[in-house]
This record gives C-alpha cells, sequence and structure tokens, in this order.
C-alpha cells in the first residue's frame, strides 16, 4: 500500500489555478523528486498537502489514513514532516535550541532531547554552527537547519522543499548522502522539490513533472527528462539549472 | 562572528549549559537582600518599594503574554481587575480571607484570558487588532462593573478595617513591614513561575511559537494551545498583582482596576527593562516606580533653585514621559537587555 496518496487536488487563488487536480501516489520507502518550471504550484501543492492550507477540493490519504483539511500540527504528529523553502527558524533561539524544540515535538520520548538534538546537528552537516544563534547564518546552514528540524521528529514521510538551493556543489553532496542515508536506513519516505536536476536524477525512482498546477508527466527519471513535453516545458528556463 | 577556534570533528564540544539555575539563584540572593530593606527604609520609601513590586508583578505576567507568547495585550487591566474584584467582593460580600479571594482570582482571570484569548485567536486577530481587542476586553469589564449593582457601580469596595493586625486578613499597621514582605514573596514565586516556565517543554514550545507558528505547527505542536496557555498563566500572575493591590490600598474602583492606565502599568516596567527577558519587568519596575516618585514629589516640594516649578500641576507626568521617550529612545531593547549584551556577552 502507497504511505502518501493524493487524489485530485487543487487549488485557486482568485482566478490562478495554482494546483489543478494533481494525483500521485508514493510507496513507502521510496523517493519521488517533483519538477516543474518556477510557478509550476510544487510550494503550494506541499502547503496542501501538509496542511497550511486547505484545498478547494481532493484527497490526501497517509498511511491510508484521509488527513485532508487537517490541520498541519495534526499531519505533522501523523508522521509527515516538511521543510520551508524560505527557511523558517525559530529566530531567538540557537541551532542546538531550535533542533531540541524538534525533537521534544517528535514522537521519540529521548531522555536526553538536547543530546539527541546534537547527533542530528552532527549527521546533517551543522556541528559547526551548533551553538550559533540562527540570525545571521548563511543559507547553506539554514537550509540544513530546516532540514534538521524535519529529521528530528523521526517522520516517516518528509517533504522537502528546495533543500539543496542556495547550495555550492561541494555543500549538496553531504545533503544528498544524508537524504539517501535517511532512505535505506530508516526507511524513510521523501518527497523532494527539486530544480537541481542532477539530485533528481541521482535520488530518484521516480519523478512527478508539475507544469501549471498540472501534472505534465510522470515516470522514471530517465524516461520523464527524455519527454519532449518536459524539455518544452523547460524552455526559457536558465540552462544552468538544468546542467547543473 | 566569533567562530575562530577550529572545531575538532572527533569529540565534539560539551553542550552549552542552560542559564536557569543561575537565574533561580540570582532570584534567592535578591530575595535573601530584600528581606531586611523596609527595616531600613523610612516609611514613605517604604511605600515606593511595595508599589515597586505590584508594578514588577504586574508585568512579569504581561512579559509572559506578551514578551514570551508574542501576543501583545493591551488589555491586562482586565486581569488584574478581575483579581483585585473578585478578593474584593469574597471579602466584603462573603466574609472569605484575601488568600482565598487571592487564589479564586487567580482562576477567574485565568479562566477569562482562556475564553477571550480563544475567541481572540479563533478569529486568527493579529498585531494591533489583537491588542486593541485585549484593550476592549478591559474596558468592557470597566464599564460592567461602573454599571453593577453586585460590585457597587462606580463606588467600588473599601476593605473593612480588622481590629488587631492578622495574617490570615492580610492587614496590618500602615508602616508594617509585612506588606513589604509579602509583596516581596509573592514576586519571588512570580519570577521563580516565569523560569520554571521558561525551561519547562511548554515554555519552550511557546517560544517556538512566537518566533514562527508555522514552523511551530510544522513540528507538530498544537500552536493556539500554547498561545493559550501562556495567557493563562500571564493572567494568573497579573491578577494575584490586582488581588494585592486591594488589600494594600484598602481601596478599588472600576478605574483603578480596570482603567486602561493599569494596563499601561503593566506594559511600561517591561518595555522599560526588556520585553521577552526575565529580568527585565523587575528591573524596569525598579527604575519606573522610584523615578514616578521622584518626579512627583520634586515637583510638589521644589528646592530652591527650581523654585519656578512649583504648583505646575502635571509637570510631573510631563517629565516622568520625557524620561520614558528617552530611555526607549537610547535603549530600544530595554536596559536589562542592553547591560546584558554589554557585559556578559564578549
Amino acid at each position: 500500500m502507497s504511505i502518501l496518496r493524493v487524489e485530485g487536488l487543487s487549488k485557486h487563488f482568485r482566478g490562478l489555478k495554482a494546483v489543478d487536480d494533481v494525483g500521485f501516489e508514493v510507496e513507502e520507502g521510496s523517493i519521488l523528486g517533483v519538477i516543474g518550471p518556477n510557478g509550476a504550484g510544487k510550494t503550494t501543492m506541499f502547503n496542501l498537502i501538509a496542511g497550511a492550507m486547505p484545498p478547494d477540493s481532493g484527497r490526501v490519504f497517509l498511511k491510508g489514513q484521509d488527513v485532508t483539511g487537517k490541520p498541519p500540527h495534526v499531519i505533522a504528529q501523523s508522521g509527515m514532516a516538511r521543510t520551508f523553502q524560505l527557511m523558517r527558524p525559530f529566530y531567538s533561539m540557537s541551532v542546538l535550541d531550535n533542533v531540541t524544540i524538534a525533537v521534544l515535538a517528535g514522537k521519540g520520548g529521548h531522555a536526553n532531547p538536547r543530546d539527541h538534538a546534537a547527533e542530528v546537528i552532527e549527521t546533517v552537516g551543522l556541528g559547526t554552527w551548533r551553538d550559533s544563534p540562527t540570525e545571521g547564518l548563511p543559507t547553506a546552514a539554514l537550509k540544513r537547519l530546516e532540514l534538521a528540524r524535519a529529521v528530528a521528529l523521526r517522520p516517516r514521510v518528509l517533504l522537502l522543499d528546495e533543500v539543496l538551493a542556495g547550495l555550492v556543489p561541494a555543500e549538496r553532496a553531504p545533503v544528498m548522502e544524508l537524504l539517501e542515508r535517511l532512505r535505506s536506513e530508516e526507511g524513510i519516505t521523501l518527497v523532494f522539490v527539486e530544480h537541481i536536476m542532477a539530485a533528481v536524477m541521482r535520488l530518484s525512482d521516480s519523478v512527478l513533472v508539475l507544469n501549471l498546477g498540472r501534472v505534465l508527466t510522470s515516470g522514471a527519471p530517465d524516461e520523464v527528462t527524455k519527454d519532449p513535453r518536459v524539455i518544452e516545458a523547460y524552455l526559457g528556463e536558465e540552462p544552468t539549472r538544468a546542467d547543473s | 562572528m566569533t567562530q575562530t577556534v577550529a572545531v575538532d570533528r572527533t569529540s565534539p564540544a560539551p553542550l552549552p549549559r542552560k542559564p536557569w539555575n543561575r537565574h533561580l539563584l540570582a532570584v534567592a540572593v535578591l530575595a535573601v537582600v530584600m528581606v531586611p530593606v523596609p527595616l531600613l527604609l523610612p516609611q514613605a520609601q517604604q511605600a515606593v518599594a511595595v508599589r515597586v513590586m505590584i508594578f514588577a508583578l504586574m508585568s512579569i505576567g504581561w512579559n509572559v503574554m506578551s514578551g514570551f507568547g508574542g501576543l501583545f495585550s493591551f488589555g491586562h487591566a482586565a486581569y488584574f481587575g478581575l483579581g483585585a474584584y473578585t478578593t474584593a467582593w469574597l471579602l466584603v460580600e462573603k466574609g472569605l480571607s484575601p488568600w482565598i479571594g487571592m487564589a479564586a482570582g487567580v482562576v477567574v482571570a485565568a479562566a477569562f484570558a482562556v475564553v477571550s484569548g480563544y475567541l481572540l485567536l479563533r478569529y486568527r486577530l493579529k498585531g494591533a487588532y489583537f491588542a486593541l481587542a485585549t484593550f476592549a476586553f478591559a474596558e468592557m469589564f470597566r464599564l460592567l462593573a461602573t454599571n453593577s449593582d453586585v460590585v457597587n457601580r462606580a463606588e467600588g469596595y473599601h476593605i473593612p478595617l480588622q481590629v488587631e493586625e492578622s495574617w490570615w486578613w492580610l492587614q496590618f499597621a500602615p508602616s508594617s513591614p509585612n506588606y513589604f514582605w509579602i509583596a516581596l514573596a509573592l514576586t519571588v514565586v512570580a519570577l521563580v513561575a516565569s523560569i520554571l516556565f521558561l525551561r519547562s517543554r511548554t515554555g519552550q514550545f511557546a517560544l517556538a511559537v512566537r518566533d514562527d507558528q508555522d514552523a511551530a505547527a510544522a513540528l507538530g505542536i498544537p500552536v493556539m494551545r500554547y498561545q493559550l496557555t501562556t495567557m493563562a498563566i500571564s493572567a494568573g500572575i497579573t491578577s494575584v498583582a490586582g488581588a494585592f493591590y486591594v488589600q494594600y490600598y484598602l481601596f478599588i474602583d472600576p478605574d483603578l482596576a480596570f482603567g486602561s492606565a493599569v494596563s499601561i502599568q503593566a506594559i511600561l516596567p517591561a518595555v522599560i527593562g526588556g520585553v521577552g527577558t526575565i529580568w527585565g519587568p523587575v528591573v524596569g519596575a525598579a527604575i519606573l516606580g522610584p523615578l514616578s516618585d521622584v518626579t512627583a514629589t520634586v515637583l510638589r516640594n521644589p528646592p530652591a533653585f527650581l523654585s519656578f516649578l512649583e504648583g505646575r500641576g502635571g509637570l510631573d507626568v510631563v517629565i516622568y514621559g520625557v524620561l520614558l521617550i528617552v530611555i526607549i529612545l537610547v535603549l530600544p531593547q530595554g536596559i536589562y537587555s542592553a547591560v546584558r549584551q554589554r557585559w556578559f556577552r564578549s
């Protein structure tokens, strides 16, 4: 049974169909990459799935249970975590405290939440920033902090919104390794929005392509990227994005 | 950044220690140092000291909701007044000890905070609109009290004088240091409560909610539950100030209890001292209390070289206001925060 199933999801903002009849399924322990040009509706789709805003129509099933329109904290407690594309740290706290909040909020039941948070911080490669205030951290560190908080919740499904964006190639490799480890060692299901095609090709078991709010196509990574419709949708995008 | 030392990868640095024990120790030291104060102060200054602690108590309460919880209240008079009126009503009408009244006041104020908070948050009032709505609630109580026979309308309550000094009836000779010690004990309890709150899981989640509601919700934190908890604790602390106020001044009326000046008195010490810090409200109260007293006294009986100021009614309030503006301009983060940054962060 698929751990996450989305059916006919739609959201309109005034006249704009931001997400239009989107449906897909993700098998437990697999990685789904979501690509599409800017404005394709990727982030809105995440917001609908994670409960940050209610869909106009459509259903979201997590582990077979209908979670459509549930408040975000209920969905998070049901085992689906998400990161924000625009990083949203708890600005008054250090990196360690940020992640400790996530450990406390998660279901781990750790005797020593701060120790565990410190471990997670090491795992995502944030060690040097552990005791720094989040204010003034570079983008790369904030991106990893988003990831660290989500991972610390010990979710079954992880929705990642451009966690690699803003990182230089040398910084991407460890994050990509981490994502692979999360899947292989902990069996976490990943759905990730990404512009960096190299990462999408390497990590994804399957790829979902969104364009103008609709599913353009989906399938194995190399099939999808050869699809002429996908290439056409990306025309006009900066070529570096697809190349890198 | 300060990250100049190379970090040893193999053995990560020990986790930084949380400051809670230091704060609790500081409270204990403060309490011990303050105990002999009323024996050293002349009676007039003792009254100022008691007022300082009433200010501090109100503001420690305000700071929990608005500093730690991020919900700006302009209506803490509602909680202060509920504490005061509950105590006065139970004492005068039902003959119950003010200690019982104080406890009942905490329950009433906290319950009102939860109900009103639910309505405000349910309809997603934010920022200035939230503050205005809390102000409206306080005004509603003021008008309600002014027009209800149940609580003597505009007359309010006079606390009947006891024949003898009594701890149970919380009444002593005006010069008794007991008032000071009780106010000190209440302030210490409120400080400890706010430190324990901050240290707790609930307090940490409240801070997360304040910093970013959406990010907190995405971690599975039920935002509204923590906002309402903060409001309830805040209301409870401020209501104690109201209950004590009635017993100290032996009088309460709708304006003294629910007037907007009361809400401002709850805000100012925290703003002057440092919003969202444990010590801000205390530092602010310790500065504002004597300041307002000194400006009032000096202008009532100015020394010779300032004699031209004599008899200018209201000028003390003007000077007080100007000093406030100067403090806020020079130290926008509050005095405590500024001092902490200067001396405790290398």
